[in-house]
Formats: structure tokens, C-alpha cells, sequence
């Protein structure tokens, strides 16, 4: 078993994350993280999708993506050679006075972000790859949460080559 | 020009070449209608009872022809009646193209009178489907359904538009028939490997399945075979790709398939294995298939390499220019002794043959076979009597046995040899049984309307044989829902008859004779009630979950 990171250009037209999900669904592939948003182009949106499986079932996935008319091309992401993040939102409760500073210094160590301040309750906004997050998740146990959020993972690949020019080429 | 969009729907279904249409009408497509009236003398509308009847008929068509069968249906209910006839496409890897009407878009997301989502119906059962929002993108996407249908590995491909866009005048430029995309290009990394593998083997099998029709690869296959001297056998969609009698053919493998046939399975050390999935029906239990053996799979749909099975070598391309790319790799090779032990079990299961007489399943199909047109196409139902044609009727033309292998939708029969008989304008037979006929037998009013030159050949034991066989063999004799005969009281040739249909009862090998030499001589459809024993069993089998050593071939009473 193992986690792979996808990111999938298809045409930007209503209804196409649907075809993309219901294919996932149906044929029972485990996504643990999946985004989708528009590009820098109109004509195609990106979907990134986190996948755990085997070698096998990855490869499977990957050529039934590529059955789906509307899917223009499918990457893997490899961890060195990509930048991967995601946002996290998390809601704590901020009543209880003493605890207020180990928030903040835990929140200054992460670099996370202060959204709102107030007497009842305090909001982050932390920014980086999955392990962080879990991680800063993990420490903010010890206070009460009182709700969280997060993107999904969105990644790119390093370097010059774009998944347009593979389009293309 | 501008036209309107219900009559940019059937000026492209013209260009395309489409002949026939099945459909039923209803309030969202009868602007469709409207424009079919003009086009009268170019395609031809057959009125189907029931729209589930109108997707089978056209999958028929696409079946016998290779060609892309067209179906028509109202919003609401007449889009999901469609839906098994869809899935049986899909399934079975067939190019029709669906067109349903839907509710004016502005009604659309109401949940208006019969107003029903069938693009996110059909999603898993399609290939792709559309929404037309746009007239003036109307005649591009009917034009990109056609070429996705026929292109690749063939199937099912939905076009929904709403009433509005029927009704509302868009630009239609007059275009040529739409040729399929270039065949995928072989994979020619794997193929000197798999030269190379095939080259050291010492008991080879060549083993297909319909991959081999879509491709129209018949002549390859055996050229294949004849070079690496491999004795061929094939999943139940590859039947009739090449003659039941040509000597290196094995049968049908699997469940239901000839003992040799699956022995080669079990023992080949390299199967090449052209255009088929390997099924569960094909490979018995998946942990014990293939552990001692190559397998080189050759398929235009990447997805089905290592799908079901751990293939060696995965060639992803068109089967027929794979087979042109692999052939001056391989060696000639002679491997008389593994011929030798497959003639033996051939001979031992020809020696066990069903020596019975009277109306017994081998009895009648042989009488039936035996009468039968040449070239004339068998279409089958689904269930016992479907094993039987596979195992005992002789083909010696592709395309001529028609029967609904993966999705195994019982109703298929009677309304997908409407569409074969239409098609190929030749007496068609159909084999069916008596449940299964039950479950489309109003198709008869279109058998009768469209002069359907038909024999039906209903193998009627009055129970749900397939059912209860597993009932009797693995369920303790525990007979449940599977007995017609004690409750229902069904006349199917006074059936036949009130449908004005001609037909006869048939209780003895004579009659079987004298029924056949009518229908033969009659215009339209004509059923024959075949009485067959209850108890009758489809033989061989493999035990389900079993391995393909677990093969029954005899069952004491």
C-alpha cells in the first residue's frame, strides 16, 4: 500500500468532478484528499486527488481516468519533485484565560496565521504540506476545538514543464 | 443553414447513415417525431412496445451489423425503461447511440412532470453522455456521439436534450459520416517480450473474446494461432468469430464451457489472450487463475490489463494491427503433444455425449442447428438454454450469435432479434426460454407490426432453470421462486397467437421438424413451444467460487 498524489486536467464543463467521483466510487478506489478548481487556462479545471492503494490499483486508476472523454491528462506527482499544500481552518475555544498564550506560542511555532481574536474563540489558518497539518491538529487536541476545515491537497510539479505542454506535445 | 433542432437530430442521424431507429414516443420528443415524418423515406422509425424493448433492438442491430444502433425515448420513464438495454450495451461493448427528449431547461432541476436526471442515471453505464443546452452545439455533439460509440472499445452513448432546445432554430452545416478515431497505436515496448515468451512456451492457448469482432481480427487470430501451433478457445462473447468446426477451436471456456476448452485454460504455461476481460464466469476463483501460467494480454482498453488478472505482458492497442506487429516475431512452432492431450479430452468428452432421446436440450438444438440458415444470425435470451446454444450450435460466420453476455439481462432475446432480423433482413432465430420470454414477450406486437421474420424457439421447462440448477446442486434441493410450472399456466403459442403471431406446441423430436419447416415458410414470426424436462442441467460447470478444476461434468438425480 501506498499514497499517491494525481493531479488530473479535464475540460472545464458542468458536471465533470461528478464523472470523475462517480468513476472513483463505483470502482471503489480509496481517495483520501480530492480538490478541484479552475486554472490558468478557462478551458480546463484541475483536479488533485489523493489516492492509497498498491501499484496495481494506482496504474487501474490511472487508465480508467483516462477513459473518461473529459479527462485530458492524468499526472502522477511525485513527492521531491513537486510542491504539495493545503489550508487548514481550525476554531478553538478561547474562554478559558490560561490557555490563551500556549495557543498563540503554538500558533507562532507552526506560523500559522491569527484569523479572528475573540473573548469566546480564536481561528487559524495554517498553510502547508499534510504531515504539518496532522501534526498541528494533533497538538491542538490538548484545547477544545471547537470546529475545523480543511482544502485538500493541491500540489505542483517543480520546474518549467507545465501539464499544457504535454497537451500540446 | 438554420433549422430546428428536433430536425438537426434526425438530419444527422441521415448523414450518419443511421437506417433504423427504435423509440417509443412521448411528450418531450415529439418534436423528434414531428421531423421524422420528412425524413421517412431515409430512416425508418420501428415502434417498439416498451423503451427497455427499443435499447435491446438497437443493441441487436449494432451486434449483427457492427454498425451503431440507434434508440429514441420520451423523458422521465421512457429514459430509465431504457436503462437495462443501456447496461446491456455497455457490458457487452456495443456502439448505440440514445436519444432521450428531457423537460424544457428552464423546467429543468424541478423535478417537473416527468422530468428525470438520466445523464446522472446512466453515468456508470455509458461511455459518455450528453446535455444539450445549445442548439447550435446540437448536430457537433450527435456527430461526437457517433464517433465515441464506434471508436476505441465500442459503447453506449447518451445524448438527453430538452424540449426547448428541440423546438429553438440553430446552425446545421450538412457533414460527411464520421469515421472512427484512428485505431489506438500498438504498445510496442511489451511486444518483444511477449514474442519472446510466446516463443519459449510449450502449451500455448490462444484465447479471445468479442474484442476479436469489434476489431474484426477473425483471420489474424488464426493465422496467430496457426504459427505458435496453440489450440484456440474463447470467452461466450467470442463465439462465431471463427468457425465452430475449425479444427485448432476448442469451444466456449469457463462456467459453462467445453472441457477441453477449460483444461486448456488450467494447463496452457502461455495464454494470449485478445480482445477479453477475463471475467469471473471465464476464470473461476481469480487466486487460483493463472499462478503457472504467462499471460500476454492484448486489448484496446488499457484499464483491462492486470483489471482481473496478473498479466505478464499488457499490449495496449487495436488487437488486429497488435496481432500484424507480433506475428513476424514469433517463430514457427510445433507442439504436437499438448495437441495430443487436448485431443484425448476432446474425445473422451465427445464420448460422454448426451445419448438420450427425445426432446432433450442436446436433441433439439442439434434438430434445430441442423435446419437452421447458414447465415443466417442465433440470437439468444439468458439462462440455461443461452449455455446450450453456446455449447451445441455451430456458427461459421462472425457476428451470427447474438447474446447478452455480461450484464446477463433476462428480456434481451425477443427485442434484440427484432433488431438483428431487421438489420440483416434474414429469417433470424431466437433462442429462448420460458422466464425470460415472459420478461419481454409484448415485443411480439412489434415482431407482428414489423413482419419480423423470426422463429422463436422457446425452450420452455417451466421453471427458472439457471436458478434452480444452483438450487439443486449448491442450495440442498431448497427450490424457491424458480417453479413456474406449478402456479403460472402460460400459453405461449396462444400468446403468440393473440398477438397474431402464427406458432405450434412442439412435444416430440417430429414436431420440432414439422414447426421448423413452418416458420421457414412463413413471412413473419413464428414461435415454436419446446417442452423440455424440469430437471435438465447445463453441463459442464465450474463450482461457483471454485477453480477450474472444480468442474462438474456429471450430476447423479
Amino acid at each position: 500500500m501506498g499514497r499517491y498524489t494525481f493531479a488530473i486536467l479535464v475540460h472545464n464543463r458542468f458536471g465533470v468532478l461528478n464523472r470523475v467521483t462517480s468513476m472513483f466510487r463505483r470502482r471503489r478506489f480509496n481517495i483520501a484528499s480530492l480538490t478541484v478548481s479552475e486554472t490558468e487556462t478557462a478551458a480546463y479545471s484541475r483536479i488533485t486527488a489523493v489516492f492509497d492503494g498498491d501499484d496495481a490499483a494506482k496504474e487501474q486508476l490511472m487508465r480508467q481516468l483516462y477513459k473518461l472523454p473529459d479527462v485530458v491528462m492524468v499526472r502522477e506527482l511525485d513527492g521531491d519533485a513537486s510542491v504539495t499544500s493545503e489550508l487548514l481552518l481550525i476554531k478553538l475555544a478561547n474562554q478559558e484565560r490560561d490557555k490563551r498564550n500556549d495557543i498563540l506560542d503554538a500558533a507562532t511555532a507552526f506560523e500559522a496565521k491569527i484569523m479572528e481574536y475573540s473573548r469566546d474563540d480564536i481561528i487559524l489558518q495554517l498553510v502547508g504540506d499534510t504531515a504539518l497539518i496532522d501534526n498541528f491538529i494533533d497538538l491542538m487536541r490538548d484545547y477544545e476545538i471547537l470546529e475545523s476545515c480543511r482544502t485538500g491537497v493541491i500540489s505542483l510539479s517543480r520546474g518549467v514543464s507545465t501539464m499544457r505542454d504535454d497537451i500540446t506535445a | 443553414m438554420l433549422l430546428k433542432g428536433s430536425n438537426i437530430v434526425v438530419r444527422t442521424l441521415v448523414e450518419q447513415g443511421v437506417d433504423l431507429v427504435f423509440g417509443f414516443p412521448g411528450a418531450t420528443v415529439i418534436d423528434i417525431y414531428d421531423s421524422l415524418l420528412d425524413h421517412q423515406a431515409e430512416l425508418r422509425h420501428v415502434l417498439v412496445a416498451h423503451e427497455q424493448g427499443a435499447a435491446h433492438a438497437a443493441d441487436g442491430y449494432a451486434r449483427a451489423t457492427g454498425k451503431v444502433g440507434v434508440c429514441l425515448a420520451t423523458s422521465g420513464p421512457g429514459s430509465t425503461n431504457l436503462v437495462t438495454g443501456i447496461a446491456a450495451s455497455y457490458m457487452d461493448s456495443t456502439p448505440l447511440v440514445v436519444i432521450t427528449g428531457n423537460v424544457a431547461t428552464s423546467q429543468i432541476g424541478t423535478d417537473s412532470f416527468q422530468e428525470i436526471d438520466i445523464t446522472g442515471v446512466t453515468l456508470p453505464i455509458t461511455k459518455h453522455n450528453y446535455f444539450v443546452e445549445d442548439v447550435n452545439e446540437l448536430a457537433d455533439v450527435m456527430r461526437d456521439a457517433f464517433r465515441l460509440a464506434v471508436s476505441g472499445r465500442p459503447g453506449p452513448v447518451l445524448v438527453d436534450i430538452p424540449k426547448d432546445v428541440q423546438q429553438a432554430m440553430g446552425t446545421f452545416e450538412p457533414a460527411g459520416r464520421i469515421v472512427a478515431s484512428e485505431p489506438r497505436l500498438v504498445d510496442v515496448e511489451q511486444i518483444e517480450a511477449a514474442a519472446a515468451c510466446i516463443n519459449a512456451c510449450h502449451r500455448p492457448l490462444v484465447y479471445f473474446g468479442g474484442g476479436i469482432l469489434a476489431a474484426r481480427a477473425e483471420h489474424e487470430i488464426l493465422d496467430l494461432a496457426a504459427r505458435i501451433d496453440a489450440p484456440l478457445a474463447c470467452s461466450l462473447m467470442g463465439i462465431s468469430a471463427i468457425p465452430t468446426d475449425h479444427p485448432r477451436f476448442l469451444g466456449m471456456e469457463g462456467m459453462h464451457g467445453r472441457y477441453a476448452a477449460t483444461m486448456a485454460m488450467k494447463n496452457a504455461d502461455c495464454i494470449v489472450a485478445l480482445g477479453c476481460r477475463f471475467n469471473d464466469r471465464s476464470t473461476g476463483d481469480r487466486e487460483r487463475f493463472g499462478a503457472a501460467v504467462h499471460i500476454v494480454h492484448i486489448d484496446v482498453d488499457g484499464s483491462e490489463i492486470n483489471k482481473t488478472t496478473s498479466d505478464d505482458f499488457g499490449i495496449v492497442g487495436d488487437v488486429r494491427l497488435a496481432i500484424q506487429r507480433l506475428m513476424p516475431l514469433l517463430e514457427q512452432a510445433d507442439h504436437r503433444g499438448w495437441h495430443e492431450l487436448l485431443h484425448k479430452m476432446r474425445a473422451d468428452e465427445a464420448s460422454q455425449v448426451d445419448a438420450r432421446l427425445g426432446m432433450t436440450p442436446f436433441n433439439v438444438l442439434k434438430v434445430v442447428d441442423s435446419h437452421r440458415e447458414r447465415d443466417a444470425a442465433v440470437v439468444t435470451d439468458v439462462g440455461q438454454h443461452q449455455m446450450w446454444a453456446a455449447q451445441h450450435l455451430t456458427f461459421d460466420r462472425p457476428r451470427s450469435f447474438v447474446t447478452n453476455g455480461g450484464l446477463g439481462a433476462m428480456g434481451f432475446g425477443l427485442p434484440a432479434s427484432i433488431g438483428v432480423a431487421l438489420a440483416t433482413r434474414r429469417r433470424t432465430l431466437l433462442v429462448v426460454g420460458d422466464g425470460g420470454l415472459g420478461m419481454s414477450v409484448q415485443e411480439l406486437a412489434t415482431a407482428v407490426s414489423e413482419r419480423v421474420p423470426l422463429t422463436i424457439l422457446l425452450m420452455n421447462n417451466g421453471v427458472l432453470g439457471m436458478v434452480r440448477q444452483w438450487q439443486r446442486l449448491f442450495y440442498d434441493h431448497r427450490y424457491v421462486g424458480t417453479t413456474l410450472l406449478d402456479h403460472r399456466h402460460t400459453d405461449y403459442v396462444a400468446v403468440a397467437r393473440a398477438f397474431g403471431a402464427k406458432g405450434m406446441h412442439a412435444t416430440s423430436i417430429d414436431d420440432l421438424r414439422q414447426a421448423l419447416d413452418e416458420a421457414s415458410a412463413c413471412e413473419g414470426p413464428y414461435l415454436i413451444d419446446c417442452v423440455i424436462d424440469k430437471d435438465e442441467l447445463v453441463l459442464p460447470m465450474l463450482a461457483p467460487a471454485g477453480g477450474l478444476d472444480d468442474i462438474i461434468v456429471e450430476v447423479r438425480a
